[in-house]
């Protein structure tokens, strides 16, 4: 059997793992940016303050 | 009790936090990992060929959403009565990460149902009420941003979270009592073959492990967010 044809369900089985891995990439890109970004903020403040 | 509430203060969050990060966030990687490798090398299924392979991304994502939404109504539940503002903080950074996963379940549910089913969609009791609990999470956290006073928002998101509950069993129990297109339970039941079972199992730790590193991440943020607020403020 061909491991991309997926016995037939190909055009099912990639788009739910493509769907997962976006989603799931999308949210840890969003979260460390977000992290990075008032991380950044934060220590621009106290610099600022001191 | 004592514990928890010890953990809960912001500046021992930070502390233990970012040190279970690392760790967690190797877990995660090496859990899906794995999990993929098992998932792939699956044999056909009898009754459904290779679709069963949607299930190592389906489940774990459906599986999530409704943890994500229980720790939102335990936070929630804490925030009200205790009135503990890490609560709050812990209960807000869940519900992002919740609506996705709810979203990727509702999204490969409908690719597996298609071939399966004949059908994208059916509203059935357990498609609805997995539906409804997108609008719950996406309700929530329009109220955080809706209301402007940090407190009364959360008390109205603590409130809104508690009563959303109610779906979690609604959505687990909506099998047994509704008809419905869905399969019932067949894990904890034992039905599913081990073959299945353990590549399965693994995809389910690596999403609980992704949804415990975002989530911690994002309550950082949203600590020095606060932090940086009351700098601004003029705070100490």
């Amino acid at each position: 059997m061909n491991f991309w044809d997926m016995g037939g369900y190909a055009a099912y089985v990639w788009p739910a793992y493509g769907v997962s891995a976006l989603g799931l990439g999308l949210a840890v890109l969003w979260t460390l940016k977000a992290y990075g970004a008032a991380k950044a903020r934060l220590k621009a403040l106290e610099e600022r303050k001191t | 009790m004592q514990l928890l509430f010890r953990y809960a203060n912001p500046h021992a969050f930070m502390r233990l936090s970012g040190a279970l990060l690392p760790f967690t966030a190797a877990a995660t990687i090496l859990l899906i990992a794995i999990g993929l490798y098992l998932g792939f090398t699956v044999p056909p299924d009898y009754q459904q060929g290779m679709t069963v392979t949607m299930m190592f991304v389906h489940v774990p994502a459906a599986t999530m959403a409704e943890l994500a939404y229980g720790v939102i109504a335990v936070a929630s539940f804490f925030s009200l009565v205790w009135r503990h503002p890490l609560s709050d903080v812990a209960a807000r950074a869940a519900a992002p990460y919740g609506a996705l996963f709810t979203a990727l379940g509702l999204i490969t549910g409908s690719l597996w149902g298609r071939p399966m089913w004949g059908t994208w969609w059916q509203w059935d009791g357990r498609l609805t009420s997995f539906l409804l609990l997108l609008f719950v999470y996406l309700g929530y956290m329009a109220l955080w941003n809706a209301i402007e006073d940090e407190t009364r928002a959360a008390r109205a998101a603590a409130i809104l979270g508690l009563v959303g509950a109610v779906n979690i069993p609604i959505i687990k129990f909506s099998v047994d009592w509704w008809t419905t297109l869905h399969q019932g339970e067949s894990i904890i039941s034992g039905k599913l073959a081990p073959v299945f079972l353990w590549p399965l199992l693994v995809m389910m730790a690596g999403y609980a492990f992704l949804f415990v590193t975002l989530w911690m991440i994002a309550i950082r943020t949203e600590i020095l967010s606060r932090k940086a607020r009351t700098l601004m403020l003029g705070g100490p």
